[in-house]
This record gives C-alpha cells, sequence and structure tokens, in this order.
C-alpha cells in the first residue's frame, strides 16, 4: 500500500525535524557563541545572546597557552591509526563471521560486545601496569593499540552487518573463476561494502577523536590529544567557560567539518539493511 | 678512511651524549588556576637561571589530575617529576614513601617564612614532603551596600545564628538577590569542604579516638539542620547544583548577599573584569557556633616531587624557584602585586605592597592563621586535617557523606535520614577498612 503524505503532514513532520535538529545542535551554537564572549559575560545572568562585546581575546590565549597543532596532530594520528589498525582486523572477522559462520558465531558476537560493558576504569592499574613496563606510556603506539581493541567490537559488528548483506553466490563466483582469498576479499567484497566500511571508518574516527578516558590516563604531553587539551581549560578555582569553550570549539572543528562533508555517507552506512 | 669516520662517528656520539647531559627535562603536573598558568608563563625566567633544565607542562582539571597522579605515583610510572598535590595527599603520601623529602631547596630558601600551619600541614615527622605553592582558608566575603541598606553591621565574628538571620533579611528572589551562597553540590571537596567546616563550629568531629564515625550525634545533627535550612530556604534555587565556580558566577553577578567560600574567591570578586560587585565587596571571618575551632578550613596547592623521578635534583630547583620569596616579587614586577600566589609566606603579608594592593589580605591571614589541622575539632579526634581526615579511605567517605547531604538539602530525605546513612556506610567502610 502506497503511503501518501498530506501536505499538512509533510509541513509538520519538517517543523518538527526542524526543531529536534535545532535542540541538538544548539550547545554547539552556544559553545562557539560563549567562545566570543568575555569570561564575565559568559557567566552573566540573564545570559546575553548576540548584543554582547565580540572578542577573540579566548582564542588569542588558547594559542598562547597551549600548541594547538601538535594536540590537533595527535588526534587525527590516533584517530586515524587506529580505525585503519582496526580496519584490517574487522574486515577479516567479519568476513569469517559472515561467510563461514559456526554455531558459535553469535555467541562470539554477543562476547565481543559484552567487553564494551566493563567500565574503563576497571582495568586502569593492570594496562597502566603493562604499559609502563613496555615503555608505552605516553607513545602514540601504545594508545593507538588501545583504542583500535576498544573499538574493534563495534567495527566488527558493524561490517558483519553490511557484509550479511552481500549475497554469498557473488563470492562464489569469483572463487570459481580462481580468485584467492585475498583477492577474493579486497578485489570483490570491499568495493561492494564500501558505503559500509566508509560509515564504520567514520563512526570509528569519530569514536577514536572523542575517547577521553584512555587518551587522558595514559598520555602526559607527547602523545597528548586534544582531549588532553580541553581538560587543561577546566578549573576548579576561576572562570573558565569562555576559554573553555574556545578551546572545545577548536577541538570539535575538525571533526564536524568531517562529519558535515561525509553525513550523507555515514547516514547510509548506518541505515544500510535496516529497510528491506 | 676507516680512521677518519670513527672519529667523526666518536664526535658524532660525544656530541649527542653532551647534548643528552645538557639538558633535564622536567614534567611538570599542574591544576589549571590563574596561579598556575602565571607560573607557566614566566617559566624563562627559571630556565634562563638553569640553562640545563628544561619545563614540560602538563595542565589538567583538578579532578582528572587527582585521578592521573595517583595512578601514576602508586605504580611507580614515572611519568612525572614535579606533581602539583594538595593538603590531603601530602602527609598519605608522604607516610606511604610515595614523595621524596624536600631536603635541598637552597640556603636562601628561608622554610621558616612559610606559615606554621601550611608548613605544618605539608610535613611529616618534621621534614618537608611538598612545598606549598599558594594556601587558602575560608571566608565569608558580603555585599556591603545590601549589608547598609538593610542597617546591618558586623561587629566581631558571626554565629551561624546571626548569618541565618542576616540572610533572612538579605533574601530577596523576586529582586534576584539570594540571602547567601554556599556549596551544595556533593563532593568531599566541594559540600563536605564547608559542611566540616560547620560542623567542627558545632562541636562535632568526623571520627572519635577510636576512629567510630560520629554522624548519629546531636552536634553533626545541628550543623546540617542549620545547613539546610540556610541554604534550602534563603540560598539560590538548585544549590545541590553549585560549587565554588557557580557561586562565584552568582555572586559576581550580584545575586549573592553572603558568600561562605575559599579566601582566593577574594582577588576574584574584587576584580573589576570579572564581577559586577568589585567595588561593593566586604571580608569577614567564616562564622562560628559553640566553638571557633576549625570553623574555616584550610588548603594549599603544593610541589611535590614522586619518588620514582631521576631528576629530584633538577626539581628540587625548580620548586625552590617556584615558591620562593624571589618567585612573588617577580610575579609582582610582572603582573602587580594584586596577583602574587597568596597565602604561603608570612613576609607577603608584612609587605605593605601587597597590603595595599589586596584588600582582603588581612582577613586572608586571619582565616589562615586560624586553622589548625591537628586541633581543628572541640572534643579530641584522631586524624589530621580541618575539612577532612588525611586516611586514604577519607575520599570515598567524604564523596558517599557528600551525597547523602546533599539529598536532605534537596529534600529527598530528612536530616536524621542523611546523617544515619552517613554513619552507616562511614561505619561499613571503616570495620571493613580495619580500624577497628
Amino acid at each position: 500500500m502506497e503511503n501518501k503524505q498530506t501536505p499538512l503532514g509533510y509541513v509538520s513532520f519538517s517543523v518538527f525535524a526542524w526543531i529536534v535538529g535545532l535542540l541538538i545542535f544548539f550547545p554547539i551554537f552556544w559553545m562557539v557563541l560563549t567562545s566570543f564572549k568575555s569570561e564575565l559575560e559568559a557567566i552573566s545572568i540573564p545570559p546575553s545572546f548576540i548584543s554582547f562585546d565580540w572578542t577573540l581575546e579566548n582564542y588569542v590565549e588558547v594559542q598562547e597557552r597551549s600548541n594547538y597543532f601538535k594536540f590537533a596532530m595527535n588526534s587525527v594520528i590516533l584517530a586515524v591509526g587506529s580505525t585503519l589498525v582496526g580496519l584490517v582486523f574487522a574486515v577479516t572477522c567479519a568476513w569469517a563471521m559472515a561467510f563461514n559462520p559456526t554455531k558459535r558465531t553469535k555467541d562470539a558476537l554477543l562476547w565481543m560486545l559484552s567487553t564494551k560493558m566493563m567500565p574503563p576504569v576497571g582495568v586502569l592499574v593492570p594496562i597502566y601496569l603493562l604499559f609502563r613496563d613496555w615503555g608505552l606510556l605516553d607513545t602514540r603506539f601504545g594508545l593507538i593499540m588501545v583504542l583500535f581493541l576498544m573499538n574493534l567490537p563495534i567495527m566488527v559488528w558493524m561490517l558483519y552487518t553490511y557484509f550479511k548483506e552481500i549475497p554469498t553466490d557473488i563470492l562464489e563466483a569469483a572463487r570459481m573463476d580462481g580468485a584467492t582469498l585475498p583477492k577474493e576479499i579486497i578485489f570483490v567484497l570491499l568495493p561492494m561494502a564500501v558505503p559500509g566500511i566508509a560509515s564504520t571508518m567514520l563512526l570509528n574516527i569519530i569514536l577514536a577523536w572523542n575517547e577521553a578516558f584512555w587518551t587522558l590516563n595514559l598520555t602526559t604531553s607527547d602523545a597528548a590529544p586534544l582531549t588532553a587539551f580541553i581538560a587543561s581549560y577546566s578549573s576548579p578555582e576561576g572562570l573558565f567557560w569562555a576559554k573553555l569553550s574556545a578551546a572545545s570549539t577548536l577541538a570539535v572543528a575538525p571533526i564536524l567539518v568531517i562529519g558535515w562533508f561525509s553525513q550523507k555517507q555515514l547516514v547510509r552506512g548506518l541505515t544500510f539493511g535496516a529497510v528491506k | 678512511m676507516n680512521r677518519v669516520m670513527g672519529t667523526a662517528l666518536c664526535a658524532l656520539l660525544a656530541g649527542g651524549i653532551a647534548q643528552a647531559n645538557a639538558e633535564t627535562k622536567l614534567t611538570i603536573a599542574t591544576v589549571n588556576n590563574g596561579d598556575m598558568i602565571r607560573m607557566q608563563k614566566l617559566t624563562d625566567d627559571f630556565t634562563a637561571k638553569n640553562p640545563d633544565i628544561s619545563l614540560e607542562w602538563v595542565t589538567l582539571e583538578e579532578n582528572t589530575l587527582r585521578q592521573r597522579v595517583t595512578t601514576d605515583i602508586a605504580t611507580k610510572g614515572g611519568q612525572y617529576d614535579v606533581m602539583t598535590i594538595g593538603t590531603y595527599e601530602v602527609p598519605i603520601w608522604a607516610e606511604k614513601g610515595w614523595l621524596a623529602p624536600l631536603d635541598a631547596l637552597g640556603d636562601d630558601y628561608d622554610v621558616d617564612d612559610i606559615m606554621p600551619a601550611i608548613r605544618s600541614a605539608v610535613s611529616n615527622d618534621g621534614n618537608l614532603y611538598a612545598a606549598p605553592f599558594y594556601g587558602e582558608s575560608s571566608m565569608m566575603m558580603y555585599r556591603k551596600d545590601l549589608f547598609d541598606a538593610a542597617g546591618i553591621s558586623i561587629d566581631g565574628r558571626l554565629t551561624w545564628d546571626q548569618t541565618l538571620e542576616i540572610a533572612q533579611k538579605l533574601h530577596k528572589p523576586d529582586e534576584g538577590v539570594y540571602g547567601i551562597c554556599l556549596r551544595g553540590k556533593a563532593g568531599w571537596g566541594e559540600n563536605m569542604a564547608l559542611i566540616t567546616t560547620m560542623g567542627n563550629a558545632f562541636g562535632a568531629r568526623l571520627f572519635d579516638e577510636e576512629w567510630n564515625p560520629t554522624f548519629d550525634s546531636a552536634e553533626w545533627k545541628n550543623a546540617l539542620d542549620m545547613y539546610t535550612n540556610i541554604l534550602g530556604n534563603y540560598g539560590p534555587p538548585g544549590a545541590t547544583s553549585n560549587g565554588f565556580n557557580e557561586n562565584l558566577s552568582l555572586f559576581n553577578s550580584g545575586k549573592c548577599g553572603m558568600w561562605i567560600d575559599a579566601t582566593v574567591a577574594a582577588s576574584f570578586v574584587t576584580n573589576p573584569k570579572e564581577s559586577k560587585v568589585a567595588d561593593k565587596v566586604g571580608f569577614t571571618e567564616a562564622p562560628c557556633a559553640v566553638t571557633c575551632t576549625g570553623a574555616n578550613w584550610l588548603w594549599a596547592w603544593n610541589l611535590g616531587i614522586p619518588m620514582g623521578s631521576q631528576k629530584v635534583d633538577a626539581a628540587q630547583k625548580f620548586i625552590s624557584w617556584a615558591t620562593s620569596k624571589a618567585y612573588l616579587e617577580l610575579v609582582a614586577s610582572k603582573e602587580g602585586w594584586a596577583n602574587v600566589p597568596p597565602g604561603t609566606r608570612m613576609s607577603l603579608y608584612q609587605n605593605p605592597k601587597y597590603l595595599e594592593a589586596a584588600p582582603f589580605a588581612d582577613e586572608t591571614l586571619l582565616a589562615i592563621d586560624s586553622a589548625d589541622p591537628i586541633n581543628s575539632t572541640l572534643k579530641p579526634k584522631p586524624y589530621v586535617g580541618v575539612q577532612f581526615a588525611a586516611i586514604p579511605e577519607f575520599q570515598g567517605i567524604g564523596t558517599t557523606v557528600g551525597q547523602q547531604f546533599s539529598a536532605a538539602l534537596a529534600g529527598q530525605m530528612s536530616v536524621e535520614q542523611a546523617l544515619s546513612a552517613a554513619q552507616s556506610s562511614t561505619d561499613r567502610t571503616m570495620r571493613k577498612a580495619g580500624y577497628y
């Protein structure tokens, strides 16, 4: 049965969608606005909306105090590095589970996901000790390993879901034509799963970019990413909202831009297989 | 040819080793507050005097810093050479042997100039284990204009009953002014810092001589009754979310008639760049009740060296520079006397230039001088600390009890229920920890 939408329904739905969208976007908008206020303006009650003395002093101070590009570069390396390493393991793992399942596959998938349920602080001391003994504290390599392992269950789950949508017959046909396993995965499976892989990568990059427990606890200066940069602007005694907002705006800007340009791909990937 | 190459290689290696010896990098973990940020900006002065030492700053939010440095020092991670730690951590960590004693701060350091209360808080068995960078107590900040308009004058140290009466008179929520602003946010360093000093003033103590918690005493009931009454009825709405910064925002916006909090707030509330009421603020000591003993807290941020550091000598040089009298003069020359880190050195409070620049100096000195971490309760107690007990279990106890007291303030449970819950949870923790 065809679902015809009335003009009134269409308008109502659009208005509702806009309201929800604006509500979600409002905190980010407010953060950007606050970053251009003085500390006194930032705390004033009632808050001023547009009519305040716009200033760049917070951005100047943030630049003076911190080496933003060092933190940003570490964030890029950690997010991209952990995603690429994760992809190598997740693709092979999801391939095996999707096309050669055993009776324990579902259990294995659930078990992998269950590891995400443990609070990270529960394993902080053992991991810290391992990092100390292996000389991995405050190194990008160590953090890439932790972030990749942390996000691996989600990557496997997502890729498994996408791979399940691909007909096995196509892979069998490739095998009949003499394709080896690596060729089958690289030349046949991956091109068909590009939307799924792209959205998995994007989601993983966002998760790694925003990760604030391990990145704060296992770094000091050399490998510290933007989460440490933001954390340095929160103060127990003294006004800091405007400066923190400036630091946060700088920290989320790159990921916001990436998200904006790739939203079509992201939505397509996330809803892939949702409607049959 | 081989000989030439060999010589060149040796020269390169020697150069590399010399370079490595030339520079000792100190990694310093610190909190983000005005005084610490100022110190970072003045790093050049230290490195000019010590060209063989470079400094790497790691600035973190207080709770993150505490978690980070505790993990590092407990596991001997060796990530930091100098740590910013509070007066709560120093005696515990010194006792465990986690901190290096500061015994080479230099002949001109003048350790006797450090305020006795602060010095005692950062010492263990007579040895200094951390050097105070800035210190604070608690006091009352009030709006002189509102007091005048209401015909209120302060004669001597206020009691909590008098404070309640004044709060009633000043409380005009329709005009956007609340009688009193106090910490309501749950946490051992948040509402518990204030409530414990209130408890001290009402004659209560956290533990008796046998380490039994005493939240079931009449003194604690009186203190918590006063706290929930004064803040619940004459404080701002949603007070359970308010910590130092939230109350600072309220006070600076002109919303609080009185505010009892850290003495460092004085420099913020009198700064016209940050406060709308900068020229209308008066200062007086924190209120008493049955006693004034322990009615105001004592806290200091200190610089200490973890035992695992391989650079103790360089770290001591840095600590000596950052907490010296010369450093105070350096800050004054660059940023003015009002911006020097307060509350650690007695000579600062004898300096006429500082007394002129900081109208709150006398009250700050009075508050810090009167806070004694050893004798802070009317009845005898087994612990060190005014607003905390310097035992490892206190962080957990303070947080749990703080949540129960916050629930009482929010009206989710009665004062009796909150005290009873605090008593049983603390008793359980102390029993488990083997105190009795």
